[in-house]
């Protein structure tokens, strides 16, 4: 066993699934708005659904190639960096994933193809039918992946028997209390930021002053979903913080920065935690309000983090500001969306610029929360991956070492700036032109940039209108 | 279950091994050509199927990962280089379909991403065939090869035999699917593809008899296996005559046949190891619970669903592309 192999396969993990987790948070929004969007142009006829649908899917092209590369990643990972845990936990880990693949990634890439080059090949329904059946596998993959990190974070329905988790009873991880307020958060935190990065650029555009009828289309749709959508987010967060707060002590107690026992609890709202000291410089807490919050009541005893023994304490400071950020992000989100849409109903949207300017300007703010949600999450699982069972230390591949961890940490963080730089790029480029668009690319041969249509195809080949044909 | 299981997993392999296989074989003949056009035509033969084939990848890795959990924790970390290559490979290439067309003075930077990325992804997927025909290096049950123990001459061997299997592969996709100068020259290509097989198989056996490698032992005890390799001669006579015929229809499918057979050969040299002489089938197969559990379910339901997704997608996308521009 290899300390700093340890470290360094941490760190690829975090930061692979850190890259990855960018992408479908956004993507699973976006299927779903697209499959909206396409109903209201098969509905209404409008022409401009159908613009906005066709200027999203580029950007949700290029988004969902980046996830879906950097997802395979993490399939794989689980064996070359963790192969004590894979072993231990495939039998129920690996179930998960096998369903989240035959059920979600498979439909999501096979439609995909569809979905970007067969326009002018399927009929209207088919094509329809095939943007819902994307956004119905991203939304099934959010729920296998949650159940698999959920049994991770509160192991039940299983047996250890010659090393291996057995389980005995599936019913109980899929339909436990932990998966079904964190497959919800994750699900409406996905929405969210769909929600904004489309409100985000209808803002764009009216403060560039131009597409003003997409831009208060996508403006009044984003604000109105998020305005929505953000107080039962904050609910189900309380409701997810229930769940640690019942399953997952130590993890509280860090978040809480609560670091001994205390009757009636008080609640910390900022300071510094000092783990050296077991205390926290500069602190800001309100008396009592720290019972309310963990059990409802203004007189229970709410542990802390000297009831642990240290070698089983998560870190205390990163789980501590992340909760935080998250948390302020989800409120300022609120406020925004609140008052953008109160704005937008009154038709003074348009005229509030410095509003547009927080709306524009808010577009990482979702996904700010979602990784410092993540963050909260699985630091503060530490020191174990299977909660209270398998520490983190015990997981790693034995015979891993810590150079070729390094070669591979470089490579991975190479390759992954590499093709973010550019992806990112690429995708403001799209933005910035705007649904009217630039042709992407000089067209290379006569025919305009409609390459399947029917009246461009070269003679000779055989062309298709309808799936069933 | 543990029978059906190993099942999936033989054919999800082989589905990956022959769509993912032109589609990475197109990957290759893609950097040896220059005309733009023919570029953009090689590319969008695959590109509306390309996300599909390889998530056939995910599934052997899952199916292996919940069936076999023994089988997958040893295996990946096993080959802990090469499989981190692969899909760094996979990525570059992946996000070049999407970037490409995005691109405009960068593109080249992706054409090289895609044809070096196919290539990387290829090569180690073949290295890491051969590590395990070669056998890997353990002591009382733990590997003790090192980071570097699936590099050997055969495994390089194996790993420039799987790229020209898969261009080859690649080739007779091209002329299935294209007309004009693509098909011309994937057309040249093709004999000199196909004898780089030929050799590349015989200098394996060759070796395996010099060697005396463990698995030709297990074909010495069971000649009936011999049949495999018998139907893959068929198969290699007939894309001979197919191709002075100038048909473009049979081509693919005969190399899709030979590779059948290799497959079918290999696997069963294997049998009833899953990783040759350290972990048996039985040894590496989950609990009977999780299999059940993917049985009743995934199994029996959504595995014929997902077939039935490859035959919509090349349904839709069937026929000759023209030389075409973007797909936007
Ligand atoms: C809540 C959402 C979520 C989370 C936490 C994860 N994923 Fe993911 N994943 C998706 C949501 C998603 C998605 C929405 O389904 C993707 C993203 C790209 C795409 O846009 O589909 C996807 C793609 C994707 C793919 C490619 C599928 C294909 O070939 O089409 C794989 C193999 C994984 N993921 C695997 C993982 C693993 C092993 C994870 C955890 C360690 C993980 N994902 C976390
Ligand atoms: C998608 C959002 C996710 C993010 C941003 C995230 C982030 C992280 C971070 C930062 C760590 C390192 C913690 C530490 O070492 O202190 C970690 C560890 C880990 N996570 Fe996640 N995670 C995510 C999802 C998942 C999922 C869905 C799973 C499992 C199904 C998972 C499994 C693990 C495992 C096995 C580790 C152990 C390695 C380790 O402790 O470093 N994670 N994750
Ligand atoms: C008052 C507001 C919120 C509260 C009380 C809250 C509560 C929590 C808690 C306690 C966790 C840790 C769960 C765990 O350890 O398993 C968490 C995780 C997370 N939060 Fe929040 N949250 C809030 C707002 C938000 C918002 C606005 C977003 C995103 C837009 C968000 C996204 C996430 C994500 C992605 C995770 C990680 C996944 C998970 O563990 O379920 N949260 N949240």
């Amino acid at each position: 066993m290899d300390a700093t192999a340890l470290l360094l396969s941490r760190l690829q993990f975090a930061f692979t699934i850190s890259f990855h987790i960018i992408f479908p948070s956004f993507t699973i929004g976006l299927a779903a708005w697209l499959t909206v969007l396409e109903a209201l142009h098969l509905r209404t006829g409008k022409p401009v659904y159908r613009g906005l649908f066709e200027f999203w899917l580029k950007i949700f092209g290029v988004a969902f190639g980046m996830g879906v590369v950097s997802g395979v990643v993490m399939a794989f990972q689980f064996g070359t960096n963790w192969s004590v845990l894979s072993k231990m936990s495939g039998p129920i880990q690996g179930p998960l994933l096998s369903y989240e693949t035959f059920t979600a990634f498979m439909l999501e890439a096979s439609f995909f193809g569809i979905l970007i080059f067969g326009r002018n090949r399927v009929a209207p329904w088919f094509y329809l039918f095939s943007t819902a059946m994307v956004g119905l596998g991203t939304t099934l993959s959010a729920f296998w992946i949650m159940t698999n990190n959920s049994w991770m974070q509160a192991p039940v329905g299983y047996v250890l028997q010659n090393g291996q988790f057995v389980p005995d009873d599936w019913v109980k991880i899929l339909f436990n209390r932990v998966v079904w307020v964190r497959f919800p958060h994750m699900l409406i935190a996905s929405y969210l930021t769909g929600a904004f990065c489309v409100a985000a650029t209808g803002a764009w555009y009216l403060l560039r002053r131009t597409y003003y009828a997409e831009a208060r289309v996508m403006l009044r749709m984003g604000l109105s979903l998020a305005a929505v959508l953000l107080p039962i987010q904050l609910f189900i967060g309380h409701l997810v913080g229930d769940y640690v707060h019942d399953y997952q002590p130590a993890k509280f107690a860090a978040i809480e920065a609560r670091w001994h026992d205390e009757q009636p609890a008080s609640e910390v709202l900022i300071a510094i935690p000092d783990p050296s000291t077991e205390s926290n410089k500069y602190a800001i807490s309100i008396p009592v309000l720290g019972s309310i919050i963990g059990s409802m009541s203004l007189t229970s005893k709410e542990v802390g983090l000297t009831s642990f023994p240290p070698q089983d304490r998560p870190p205390v400071i990163i789980p501590f500001f992340t909760f935080r950020i998250m948390v302020g992000c989800g409120l300022v989100m609120l406020g925004l969306a609140w008052l953008g849409t109160y704005l937008s109903f009154k038709h003074r949207l348009e005229r509030s610029r410095l509003l547009l300017w927080g709306i524009f300007l808010s577009f990482p703010l979702p996904w700010i929360a979602i990784l410092t949600g993540w963050y909260t999450a699985e630091v503060g699982r530490q020191p174990w991956t299977v909660y209270g069972v398998l520490r983190t230390a015990d997981s790693m591949t034995p015979f891993l070492t810590a150079s070729a961890a390094m070669t591979t940490l470089i490579l991975f963080v190479a390759v992954y700036a590499f093709i973010f730089s550019f992806g990112t790029y690429y995708i403001y480029r799209l933005l910035r032109a705007g649904p009217g668009g630039i042709p992407t690319a000089a067209p290379e041969t006569a025919a305009p940039n409609r390459p399947m249509s029917l009246a461009d195809r070269p003679a000779g080949a055989r062309s298709y209108i309808s799936a069933g044909e | 279950m543990v029978m059906f299981w190993v099942a999936l997993l033989a054919i999800s392999i082989l589905i990956y091994l022959l769509l993912d296989g032109f589609d990475l074989g197109v990957g290759m003949l893609f950097g040896l050509t220059k005309s733009k056009s023919d570029r953009n035509e090689m590319l969008h033969t695959v590109a509306p199927v390309w996300d599909g084939n390889e998530t056939w990848l995910v599934v052997a890795g899952v199916i292996l990962w919940g069936a076999f959990p023994a089988a997958y924790s040893m295996l990946l970390s096993v080959f802990y280089i090469p499989v981190i290559v692969m899909l760094l490979g996979l990525i570059l290439r992946g996000v070049a379909f999407e970037f490409r067309n995005k691109a405009l003075a960068s593109r080249w930077v992706w054409d090289f991403c895609f044809s070096a990325g196919s290539l990387a992804a290829t090569f180690m997927q073949g290295a890491m065939v051969g590590a395990l025909v070669e056998g890997l290096q353990f002591t009382n049950g733990e590997y003790s090869g090192g980071a570097l123990g699936w590099l050997s001459a055969f495994s390089v061997l194996c790993g420039v035999g799987l790229c020209l299997g898969y261009a080859l592969l690649g080739a007779c996709w091209l002329v299935r699917k294209s007309e004009g100068s693509v098909r011309a020259t994937a057309r040249r290509q093709i004999p000199f593809l196909a004898i780089g097989v030929l050799v590349f198989l015989v200098v394996v056996f060759a070796h395996a008899l010099a060697e005396n490698l463990p698995i030709l032992q297990r074909w010495i005890d069971r000649p009936y296996l011999f049949v495999f390799p018998a139907v893959g001669a068929g198969a290699a006579l007939v894309l001979a005559t197919s191709i002075l015929r100038h048909d473009d229809y049979w081509p693919f499918h005969m190399v899709a046949t030979i590779f059948v057979t290799a497959f079918g050969t290999l696997a069963l040299s294997f049998w009833p190891y899953m990783i040759p002489s350290v972990i048996t089938i039985e040894e590496a197969a989950a609990p009977h619970s999780s299999l059940a559990f993917m049985f009743w379910g995934e199994g029996l339901f959504v595995f014929p669903l997902m077939l039935l997704y490859i035959v919509i997608g090349y349904r839709v996308f069937r026929g000759k592309v023209g030389p075409m521009t973007d797909h936007y």
